[in-house]
């Protein structure tokens, strides 16, 4: 018997026919018609018109008709609840029924149907079978109540489920166990701050007895929960280690790497000189190499995940390059994670038969690959300094090969080369000048142009060259055109008599016809300092580099100590924090390794404060502060000594806003037991560590950058001819701004006052049969109130006021009947306030903030309406913890950033900061960058929406800049308004 | 947890959908997020059909081949795997454990074949009320369960054995069984004859330089079992395992292991079916296990050291100006001379603009199949310590592709009576107390099988 028939019906009149085989008296038929009913619902047709005749077949004693009908009932049962309820009988029947299959059935399928009325009746069945003698039914209780925590979590919390949740782990079924664990966390998940999961020696102790015991998936379940827990000490460690370590021998993979994720984490504690810690690092090895004769899909996984493990601890693959060596026939995405694993694994060792690999891949098929490839050998050049020259070679060789993608991605990794190997391989320029017209990516010409800008003084024809792109300026893309405008000064500055002509050209391109703000502002730099100080100009564009690091890509210290918590997770396959694709609260707990033993300090503790850290090496790498080296590398304006000219404003004023969008600050005050990477920041041309994320140095992002070089409004003002003003000192560099930054504390000063606008008239006398209204609202004591001032200009009394608001974005509403006592006789007014709430119903209104209002009194309703300010809005417990602002405000997409700015405000940062705390805008940080002062402000609508901002006020500058982020952009514009009202008021 | 899982067919249609959770039908469908957060209810069947569409455009119908296994739309995870023509995809909103889902997926089909064969579309339809029988047991709010199709067997109403409704007994008996510690293995099988299949199944992988070079090798091997023992019995695996027989040796003096001769092989790591005692294995390195009933994999293992290359390539390619291509391969076996290879097929890649060729083996048959892009030699069998040779003159169409030719390896198939890795079963041993059957009663065959995996030499 075949059931594809039931998907080929699609006659008129089929439901009609459905119907009536469902109330047939025969069984046969009535199964035969629920099968075609769920092969309609497969399909996405609608069936839903079936569903009492569907309901009814359910009284049965055939487990097959009932597990069928169980089937239709989760999925309609949603958009007929009151349907549903007929159902409910015959549930909590089968929930009784001595058959512990039926049982089960019926209190798991009781979960699927979310309905509200349906999860009153399943509160007592599930109470009997998370009790019930059969471990079946148990274990499907237990997931039942995370079915229902995720419907209705007071309910569960009222119930007392969770405790009895609890109960199950020392249950004495394996699998209990691992259903009860697996619920657990996910409901602890919702509830970062809870303690659920109370995780002690005992609870641990149960965990690794059913690990012994119970189904692969339970396995996994355990293992990742033993994940969460932070062993006392080394020895408690160790001991966990020795239970867990047999698991790595599992045929599932995801126990292998669950195991692999305990392992890793508590290793951390064990001091390094221990036996056991090497012999565990030994046992490692070789079940990670056998994830890699795994399925495609899963070695994907794998791979990802060894890219982690071999950050954290090179140590444990490092003789086990060969294993990723590309197959032939691998997949593609197994393919290029295999080549990133490579480069990282590369040593003096083995570098020869890397690059004898590499060459390999170079002429395979599929582009990526290629590039990705050709990338590699550069890599390897700048990681490993004995193979630089065959590299080299090599790449030259890839070169003549003249396929065009691989001389272009050559050409980016030589410039790599150069930066890492000055003055030894500068030879191969023309060969690579030869290129120049093949080259069509961005990346390839902004590269070319950088070789030919930083060499001109030995290439004869570089300002032909450079004038050549000079031709198509306006159609290169902004990476181009940045690179081309500092290569065309740095060619003017070696041989300024031929190429002035040159030089005017690009500046004037840059400065007056282009509406990049970066570009611009670049181009008025130069141009400033041209003309005033060429000496200076030189020691400032031709300085000396620093050298890059060797190890590119990696991930920034604290980001891989989090993702090391998380391997098997999708988070370790993105490479991205939960909260970076998870909605909600689930994502925001942040994981952390424990403490290692040997610096004797916990993890736990959260005043270890950035002083504890010391002890430890600084993070080598920080590619967030890399990008900013790279940018303002890429200006060339990086001082030689400390005595040079200061550089440009806007570039330590966008290292200080970069930073904290690009998470620097995070994982500083993420972090404490980290030292702070500031050193970094003031990095001057010796630095050894200085490193960049991507080996590129034009690595220059506009959508990044955003409007932060519009911050010095100066630039901006002058836009047309040279600015005029250039500050002429800075206050010493950066590294005190993060001091400022912790030391803010209390410092705001007294809260006064929440803002409220003046009364405006609402209602003119004209429009109402001689009634006026004005009015204003603010907010006091927490309370939401409307204050009106009631005018009669009629000629009669007035009496009878009442009040009442059409829904609104906010679901303002009045929290009591207008309280006009007396009647107002003809010339008097009155003035009420009436208090608001913000339960009533809410529908979007254009603008976002408009209220429309009807007043009644005994001659005529009249109708207005008013704006309110969102700052009305703001509640008194809006003030964020520092890194909950910091996960947030990286957690927000840049898109949804908006920046505005207020001008004429004369104010200090601290006067604006406490006037603004008065309306419930908190200030969380402040730091002062290059005599700018930056407010990190936070604020909460009544509805739950936070809005973050930054607030950047220079001393001197009556204009204010302020950044907001929201996950509501739509709010942006009205507390833009707010906070300009605020402050001028 | 896994939100909802799918299978669709290579046109991107649904044959089924199962969803776990509310969450995920929301992919793609918010173009922007309601300021006021006040969900207004939608119907069920509109919202999961947001993730089904999301998957089919991104993924099925992009034009691009897939760039990987896992995608992320609108915030909402793709875990897919492709079966012949069929995808089956598992949706999340959450940070899942990602090797879980693939092995479930993997899971999944392996009970999908074991109920109904092939994974085709025809058979999914055919299937599909079992299906979603299958995955209310196996997933239960996204959370796999018990997956042994041994024990699924004994309650899946869909053609299941058990048609009639069992008895009370008999209900505990499964229940106990599916969440029970031997979830693989029901109570009370009895056969008159106790028989062991035992096969020692290797796939032996190498890639060699053009100069003859190992550049790298490993077999990898599996030890699958099938097994018709009656009641719980205990079975006890043995093999040529290094760390073994180099520490029976310290207790028993080595001579005896060097005397008997037996090789000890190094094993670099092994993974067990779940019925191993893992922790038994990890302290005494012995292999204990209460088999499952009939066909199952009770290990695989790697090894990469001394490993016996049953067959050498040495190509020899010369580019004779721009038309033309001279190859020559020849072949040794490399094993006793009274063992057979089978089945052995060299595949040597030709140019994409080959005009034609002209073949000269020793042995076997040799064509060149143009739609494949390569030269297939094919010999039925060859005994070892034998060489054979083919030589073949490619013509070539000219040309103005810049690009050079890649030259893909050249690959080999063949299939080798005896265990590439050196591993030997020394004994298993079977102990049932309860019934009165003995080790010595047992049938036990063994056999060992040794194929090529990527077998390639670079050229």
């Amino acid at each position: 018997m075949t059931d594809s028939k039931y998907f080929t019906t699609t006659k008129k009149g089929e439901i009609f026919e459905l119907k009536a085989e469902l109330n047939s008296d025969k069984k046969e038929k009535k199964k035969e018609a629920v099968k075609k009913v769920i092969a309609s619902m497969t399909v996405g047709k609608d069936v839903s018109a079936l569903f009492p005749d569907v309901v009814n077949c359910m009284q049965t004693d055939n487990l097959e008709l009932k597990k069928l009908v169980y089937l239709y009932l989760m999925n309609y049962a949603k958009s007929q609840p009151d349907m549903a309820i007929m159902a409910v009988n015959t549930f909590v029947k089968d929930c009784e029924d001595p058959n512990p299959l039926i049982r089960a059935l019926a209190v798991r399928t009781m979960g699927c149907i979310r309905v509200d009325k349906i999860t009153e009746y399943l509160c007592e069945p599930l109470r009997k079978c998370l009790k019930d003698e059969d471990p079946y039914v148990r274990k499907t209780a237990a997931v039942c109540v995370a079915k229902l925590h995720d419907i209705n979590a007071q309910l569960v919390e009222d119930q007392g489920f969770l405790d009895t949740l609890k109960d199950l782990i020392s249950d004495s079924n394996p699998m209990v166990v691992a259903n009860a664990v697996a619920a657990l966390s996910e409901i602890a998940e919702s509830h970062p701050n809870s303690n659920l999961l109370d995780l002690n020696p005992q609870t641990i102790n149960k965990l690794l007895t059913a690990l012994n015991e119970c189904t692969e998936w339970g396995q996994i379940f355990i293992l990742d929960c033993l994940a969460n827990y932070t062993p006392r000490d080394d020895r408690e460690s160790q001991s966990i280690c020795e239970r867990v370590t047999p698991r790595l021998s599992h045929a599932n993979s995801a126990v292998v790497l669950s195991a692999v994720k305990v392992l890793m984490k508590f290793m951390e504690m064990l001091p390094k000189d221990l036996d056991y810690y090497g012999t565990l690092l030994k046992k490692l090895a070789p079940p990670l190499v056998t994830l890699l004769s795994a399925e495609p899909e899963l070695q994907y996984v794998a791979l990802r995940n060894i890219n982690l493990i071999v950050q954290r601890r090179p140590e444990i693959l490092k003789h086990e390059m060969k294993v990723f060596f590309v197959k032939y026939n691998d997949p593609i995405y197994v393919k290029l994670e295999k080549l990133d694993i490579m480069i990282r694994l590369a040593s003096q060792a083995n570098i020869a038969q890397v690059l004898a690999e590499l060459k390999e891949y170079a002429t395979e098929v599929d582009v990526d690959f290629v590039r990705k490839a050709v990338r590699a050998i550069g890599r390897c050049a700048i990681k490993v300094e004995q193979s630089a020259e065959r590299c080299v070679s090599t790449l030259l060789d890839l070169i003549q090969t003249k396929v065009n993608y691989v001389v272009q991605e050559a050409i980016v990794v030589i410039k790599d080369i150069f930066r890492k190997y000055p003055n030894k391989y500068e030879s191969v320029i023309a060969t690579l000048c030869e290129n120049l017209d093949s080259l069509d990516e961005p990346e390839a010409r902004a590269a070319m142009i950088w070789i030919v800008g930083e060499y001109a003084e030995r290439i004869d024809n570089a300002d032909e060259l450079l004038e050549s792109f000079l031709e198509g300026f306006h159609d290169e893309s902004t990476q181009v055109q940045l690179q081309l405008l500092t290569a065309i000064v740095k060619l003017f500055l070696k041989k300024p008599t031929e190429t002035q002509e040159l030089v005017q050209q690009v500046l004037s391109l840059a400065t007056q016809d282009s509406d990049n703000p970066d570009l611009r502002d670049r181009g008025y730099i130069y141009w400033r300092l041209l003309s005033t100080d060429p000496v200076a100009a030189k020691e400032v564009v031709l300085a000396e580099k620093p050298l890059i690091s060797e190890e590119t890509d990696l991930i920034e210290p604290t980001l891989l100590e989090e993702l090391i918590c998380h391997i098997g997770t999708l988070a370790s396959v993105y490479h991205k924090p939960p909260s970076a694709f998870v909605e909600g609260s689930r994502g925001v707990q942040h994981k952390r390794l424990p403490g290692s033993a040997g610096s004797g300090e916990s993890a736990d503790s959260p005043d270890t404060g950035s002083a504890a850290g010391v002890s430890e090496a600084p993070p080598a790498v920080i590619p967030s502060q890399g990008d900013l080296l790279g940018d303002l590398l890429n200006l060339d304006l990086t001082p030689p000594t400390t005595s040079g000219p200061p550089p440009a404003p806007s570039s330590g004023m966008q290292m200080g806003a970069m930073d904290l969008l690009g998470g620097g600050l995070d994982s500083l005050m993420g972090d404490e037991s980290e030292p702070p990477p500031v050193p970094q920041r003031t990095d001057t041309p010796q630095s050894p560590q200085l490193s960049h994320q991507s080996p590129s140095p034009p690595d220059y992002s506009p959508t990044e950058l955003g409007g932060d070089l519009g911050g010095s409004p100066a630039m901006g003002a002058g836009f047309g001819a040279p600015p005029t003003a250039m500050p002429a000192s800075f206050p010493p560099p950066v590294s005190g701004g993060l001091d400022d930054l912790f030391d803010l504390g209390g410092s705001v000063g007294m809260p006064m006052g929440a803002y409220s606008p003046p009364k405006s008239i609402w209602l003119p006398a004209m429009k109402a049969k001689g009634l006026e209204i004005s009015g204003t609202f603010a907010r006091r004591a927490g309370v939401i109130q409307m204050e009106m001032t009631l005018t009669n200009k009629a000629m009669s009394i007035m009496t009878d006021f009442a009040i009442q608001f059409n829904r609104n974005s906010f679901g303002l509403a009045p929290a009591g009947p207008l309280q006009v006592l007396t009647p107002v006789g003809p010339n008097q007014s009155i003035e009420v306030a009436l208090p608001l709430s913000t339960v009533g119903p809410v529908m979007k209104m254009e603008p976002l903030t408009n209220l429309q209002v009807a007043v009644k009194n005994n001659i005529d309703v009249f109708y207005f309406s008013s704006q309110y300010p969102i700052s009305m809005l703001f509640v008194e417990d809006g003030k964020m913890e520092r890194q909950v602002f910091l996960a947030t405000w990286k957690d927000i997409p840049n898109d949804n950033e908006a920046q505005f700015q207020i001008k004429d405000c004369h104010l200090n940062s601290d006067a604006a900061s406490s006037k603004l705390q008065g309306s419930n805008v908190f200030t969380i940080a402040k730091r002062t960058v290059e005599g700018q002062d930056m407010l990190y402000q936070s604020m909460k609508l009544t509805n739950g929406i936070w809005v973050l901002a930054e607030l950047r006020v220079q001393a001197g500058n009556p204009n204010y800049t302020v950044s907001l982020k929201c996950r509501a952009p739509e709010v942006s514009q009205c507390v833009f308004q707010s906070y300009e009202a605020m402050l001028k008021n | 947890m896994i939100g909802g899982l799918f299978i669709y067919n290579h046109k991107g249609e649904v044959l089924i959908s199962r969803v776990y959770r509310d969450d995920i039908g929301e992919a793609g469908l918010k173009a922007e997020q309601p300021i006021i957060s006040r969900s207004v209810p939608k119907p069920v069947s509109c919202l999961k059909r947001n993730a089904v569409d999301a998957f089919r455009v991104n993924v099925i119908h992009a034009r691009q081949q897939v760039r990987s296994p896992v995608t992320n739309i609108a915030r909402t995870s793709f875990f897919h795997v492709k079966r012949s023509n069929i995808w089956l995809a598992a949706v999340t909103k959450q940070n899942v454990n990602a090797t879980m889902v693939f092995e479930f997926l993997y899971k999944m089909c392996d009970v999908m074949s074991a109920y109904f064969g092939k994974i085709s579309e025809e058979n999914v339809k055919n299937n599909f009320v079992l299906i979603y029988e299958l995955l209310d047991e196996i997933l239960d709010f996204g959370y796999p369960q018990n997956s042994e199709t041994g024990a699924l067997k004994t309650f899946i109403t869909q053609q299941g054995i058990k048609s009639q409704v069992p008895t009370k007994e008999e209900q505990s008996q499964i229940t106990s069984q599916v969440t029970g510690q031997i979830g693989w293995r029901r109570e009370g099988i009895k056969y008159r004859r106790n028989e062991l299949f035992l096969d020692v199944l290797e796939s032996v992988n190498l890639l060699m330089s053009p100069q003859g070079q190992v550049l790298s090798a490993h077999v990898s091997g599996r030890v699958v079992m099938k097994s018709y023992l009656s009641g719980m019995p205990e079975c006890k695996f043995g093999m040529n395992d290094k760390i073994v027989i180099d520490k029976q040796g310290k207790g028993g003096g080595s001579e005896e292991a060097a005397k008997s001769g037996k090789q000890s092989i190094a094993i670099d790591d092994c993974t067990f079916h779940q019925c191993v005692r893992l922790s038994k294995f990890d302290s005494e390195r012995s292999i204990s296990f209460i088999p499952p009933d009939g066909d199952y994999e009770l290990m695989r293992y790697r090894t990469t050291k001394d490993i016996i290359l049953p067959f050498r390539v040495i190509p020899l390619v010369r580019e004779v100006g721009r038309t033309k291509l001279e190859v020559k391969v020849v072949i040794k076996s490399n094993f006793k001379s009274s063992l057979l290879a089978q089945k052995i097929e060299v595949r040597i890649p030709t140019p994409l603009n080959t005009s034609g060729v002209q073949l000269i083996c020793m042995k076997g048959k040799a064509k060149y199949k143009a739609s494949e892009n390569a030269i297939v030699w094919k010999i039925k069998r060859m005994a070892g310590m034998k060489e054979s040779q083919i030589s073949a003159e490619i013509e070539l169409l000219p040309t103005n592709d810049k690009k050079k030719w890649a030259r893909p390896p050249i690959s080999m198939n063949f299939e080798v009576p005896f265990a590439p890795s050196g591993l030997k079963v020394r004994y298993l041993k079977v102990f049932e107390p309860k019934l009165n059957y003995s080790d010595h009663d047992v049938i036990k065959w063994v056999r060992y099988i040794g194929r090529s995996g990527i077998y390639e030499t670079r050229c």
